[in-house]
């Protein structure tokens, strides 16, 4: 009955959709007002309708409704209520639901705070957004129906893959979705302005939250799934640029590159028609994702139940929605001209070459992601990119964008004075060459990476900490004016300094994590001791457990250090009584300076195979994106940004503008 | 003019994607079309054995029993996601599995990968000069061949071995072999 409800709404919701989609659009040309403005009243009942299906969904997958096909192949009565939620959106055709709720939710958004949007961009930005929901639907109701019946109603469900029962896991789809599909907004907004033929200051201002937004959702979606990788997959790794990572990464690098050059449109009205293209690959790389997941043109390990017929049909989504935006581009964009003229050496400039070595840095992904498809497409093989090719191209790439970061934002519009600025920052140069002699002091001839990693980490985070003093004229004026300064910030140059921050600690995170792990692999009897980076772990012991729906082996390990009890590690080998795989769940002991990781394997002779490892600073990996997504956060709330803010007027507008610019 | 060119780019560019993701579609990554060997007897090898192990692995090794013969490396991401599979057949007893570990930059790193991973096989070939490789045509890993009683190569298998490949492709073909 419910599945039926969720059906029938799904269908309603695509005919509000095309409504929505196609009566803006065709009235624009003639100038009927009251017809554009069905866009919003159809963005409210589409969401509630496509809200209405996925409860349905949600309730069968709950009360484990069996009869409903999608239910018994990927549910089971034993989960616990947990991943029975998080089944709803662990499969094909429920994720592609939740993905449509998310659209569905954004236009929604656009319609209730958008109140100060002039109605002719909102109604067309709704409508564009609104044929992306078309699509979908119409992908989710010809070929991906999660409201299937069966008739043969199993006793039990087939149950969630083993591996996808984790908390990090159930909530890193949701925010990977509310990233990619954000980036939607942006692109209505883009394609909107490209109809209208008018990009100016006030539409970077509207573009540039739902963008923040969306790259915030995106980081902390990216983060969560590398935490799992790291924890789940029992080895340690954190990154293993398999395509459906880079999948999620090269929307994210578009998205900065876009947050940064709407800042250029927004304070300078330059870079227009650059900013646009921006905002169409942003979204246009999340539409790819999501073609190479599910349409098995690439292996991968975690790849959907693929089915070329849903590859064809993403394709065609594909051709309409980028070659159609693209084309638009082709014959609009010329006309986009910019007013703010600047020199090479400027803010302007700074972000500039920041989009450029961004959008390579995309453009490299993108390459590593498909080489293995053009080379088998032209018949000469089979190969597969791996971590070496990323880290070789990759890591020389970003590194100038790193050294900017520090310069960048102490620039001044227009014209900036990098000689002056160069002269005045001794402070980071030298604390730059003491993290690199400290480095080797501490890691003695460990390689190259580490001194380089810690210095660039370092050159970041005292550099931006530098771009501060300097804005608050530390030390040229009495400490009281200071910190009246200090208070003054606007919250936008409070999100960008704690971002630029954490990006410089992930860096640290990264160097350590990538240079100085130790890993220890052996067979280890009971009251064995193996000695990693200065820690002893002995082998306690082993001892079954019975979990909800799994059975485990629990391997207890004391770590000392010093002859100290440090902590006690309980590392799991998991089966599930649904079959499959075991899984690993790695004990971790999080430390400021490094993580105490063990990982229990298979019995071998009298002992087990154990696993265990030190993995230096990767509590800063994670810290760091927590600051990304703080200092996202805080500049999210920069009164310019806020979206509900009512209608100033335009002179107060003019004002805030000035003030912004000073 | 010239800047119209210049907004022309992205979908030049778009529409060559296109055209791959097209031909693309029709490919599945996990299987090719080189048949060649397929019902013909396999060569005759021998290959060294895994670095401080006795024995190795020669054509007279396989044949007899109907088996599996896996092309692995250390260096291979995919092998790794195969290895659980491999090492329930070990367990189940299902077939005997004869593996060829090849382009290993150090000899260690197979003993390595074994001694972390567990070890599937039932004997273990170092193809250390790649003539085997070359003789079966392999062109990545895992490839899995399925060679009969007779030693006649039966099949070719792309890619990691998935339960679904094993119930629905590999043990119907290894069952009907069995019973020539």
């Amino acid at each position: 009955m419910y599945a039926e409800i969720g059906h029938f709404a799904l269908i309603l919701a695509l005919f509000v959709a095309v409504v929505q989609g196609v009566v803006p659009l065709a009235a624009g040309p003639m100038g009927n007002r009251r017809w554009m403005n069905i866009a919003g009243p159809a963005s409210i009942a589409q969401f509630i309708l496509i809200a209405a299906a996925f409860a349905a969904l949600t309730h069968a997958f709950v009360t484990s409704d069996f009869s409903v096909l999608n239910v018994a192949k990927n549910s089971h009565t034993d989960k616990p209520l947990l991943y029975k939620v998080s089944g709803v959106w662990g499969n094909h055709e429920g994720s592609m639901l939740l993905w449509v709720l998310i659209l569905a939710t954004f236009g929604c958004a656009v319609q209730v705070f958008g109140r100060n949007l002039p109605s002719g961009l909102k109604n067309r930005t709704l409508a564009v957004q609104s044929l992306i929901t078309v699509g979908f639907l119409m992908f989710i109701l010809f070929t991906s129906n999660p409201f299937e019946r069966l008739l043969d109603v199993p006793a039990n469900g087939q149950s969630l893959n083993p591996l996808l029962q984790d908390p990090g896991l159930a909530f890193h789809p949701p925010f990977l979705y509310l990233g990619y599909v954000g980036f939607s907004i942006a692109y209505s907004f883009a394609i909107a302005a490209l109809i209208e033929g008018r990009v100016d200051a006030s539409w970077a201002r509207w573009v540039r939250p739902w963008t923040l937004a969306a790259w915030i959702f995106l980081t902390v979606g990216i983060a969560l799934g590398s935490w799992w990788a790291y924890y789940e997959l029992g080895w340690g790794g954190w990154w293993f640029w398999d395509p459906v990572e880079n999948a999620s990464f090269m929307p994210w690098l578009a998205g900065t590159a876009l947050l940064h050059s709407a800042i250029v449109v927004e304070k300078r009205d330059a870079l227009k028609s650059w900013t646009i293209f921006l905002a169409i690959i942003a979204f246009g790389l999340s539409l790819l994702g999501t073609f190479l997941v599910r349409s098995g043109v690439l292996t991968s390990v975690h790849a959907f139940a693929t089915d070329p017929e849903r590859g064809v049909f993403i394709l065609i989504l594909l051709i309409i929605a980028i070659g159609g935006s693209f084309a638009l581009y082709a014959v609009r964009g010329p006309s986009l001209v910019g007013g703010g003229l600047f020199k090479p050496v400027s803010r302007e400039g700074a972000l500039l070459f920041n989009n450029w070595i961004l959008t390579t840095a995309t453009g490299v992904v993108l390459l590593g992601t498909l080489y293995p498809l053009f080379i088998d497409v032209i018949d000469a093989g089979k190969v597969s990119v791996g971590a070496p090719f990323y880290n070789r191209v990759f890591i020389p790439i970003m590194t100038p964008l790193v050294i900017l970061m520090a310069l960048g934002p102490l620039m001044s519009w227009k014209r900036g004075d990098a000689k002056g600025i160069l002269s005045r920052m001794y402070l980071v140069y030298g604390a730059t060459l003491a993290a690199v002699i400290l480095t080797f002091i501490l890691k003695g001839e460990e390689g190259w990476g580490g001194y380089f990693g810690m210095g660039l980490a370092t050159w970041l985070a005292v550099g931006t900490l530098w771009d501060v003093a300097e804005r608050i004229k530390l030390g040229k004026t009495s400490f009281g004016q200071s910190l009246k300064r200090l208070a003054r910030q606007p919250r936008a140059t409070w999100g960008m300094t704690i971002a630029h921050l954490g990006l410089a600690i992930t860096i640290a995170g990264m160097t350590g994590a990538g240079n100085w792990k130790v890993e220890k692999i052996q067979v280890m009897n009971f009251g064995d001791q193996i000695e990693v980076a200065g820690f002893t772990y002995t082998f306690e012991g082993v001892r079954d457990i019975r979990g909800p729906n799994y059975d485990a082996l629990e391997g207890t390990f004391t770590v000392h250090k010093d002859g100290k009890l440090v902590t006690t590690l309980l590392a799991e080998k998991r089966e599930y009584d649904t079959g499959g795989m075991p899984t690993t769940e790695a004990a971790i002991y999080p430390m400021f300076l490094g993580d105490l990781y063990a990982v229990v394997g298979d019995k071998s002779g009298d002992g087990y195979v154990t696993r265990l490892y030190w993995n230096p600073l990767i509590a800063w990996l994670w810290g760091g994106c927590g600051l990304l997504t703080l200092g996202g956060l805080v500049s999210l709330s920069d009164r310019r940004h806020r979206v509900g803010a009512p209608k100033r007027s335009a002179l107060a507008n003019k004002a805030i503008a000035e003030g912004a610019k000073a | 003019m010239n800047s119209r060119i210049f907004f022309l780019i992205p979908l030049i560019g778009f529409v060559v994607l296109v055209i791959y993701f097209a031909i693309g579609l029709t490919k599945d990554p996990s299987k090719l079309d080189t048949d060649v060997l397929l019902n013909q007897p396999m060569g005759e090898f021998k290959l060294v054995p895994v670095k401080g192990r006795e024995e190795g692995l020669s054509a007279e090794d396989v044949k007899g029993k109907v088996s599996l013969v896996n092309f692995f490396g250390s260096w291979c991401v995919a092998c790794l996601q195969e290895h659980p599979f491999l090492l329930k057949l070990k367990r189940e007893n299902a077939i005997p599995v004869y593996g060829v570990d090849w382009d290993e930059k150090n000899p260690n790193d197979v003993v390595r990968w074994l001694a972390r991973h567990g070890d599937p096989y039932t004997k273990i070939g170092v193809d250390d000069t790649g003539e085997t490789i070359i003789d079966w045509g392999i062109t990545g890993a895992p490839e899995t061949f399925v060679v009969d009683k007779q030693g006649v190569i039966r099949y070719k298998f792309i890619g990691p071995i998935s339960p679904q490949a094993w119930n629905g492709t590999l043990l119907p073909l290894i069952e009907e072999l069995r019973k020539q």
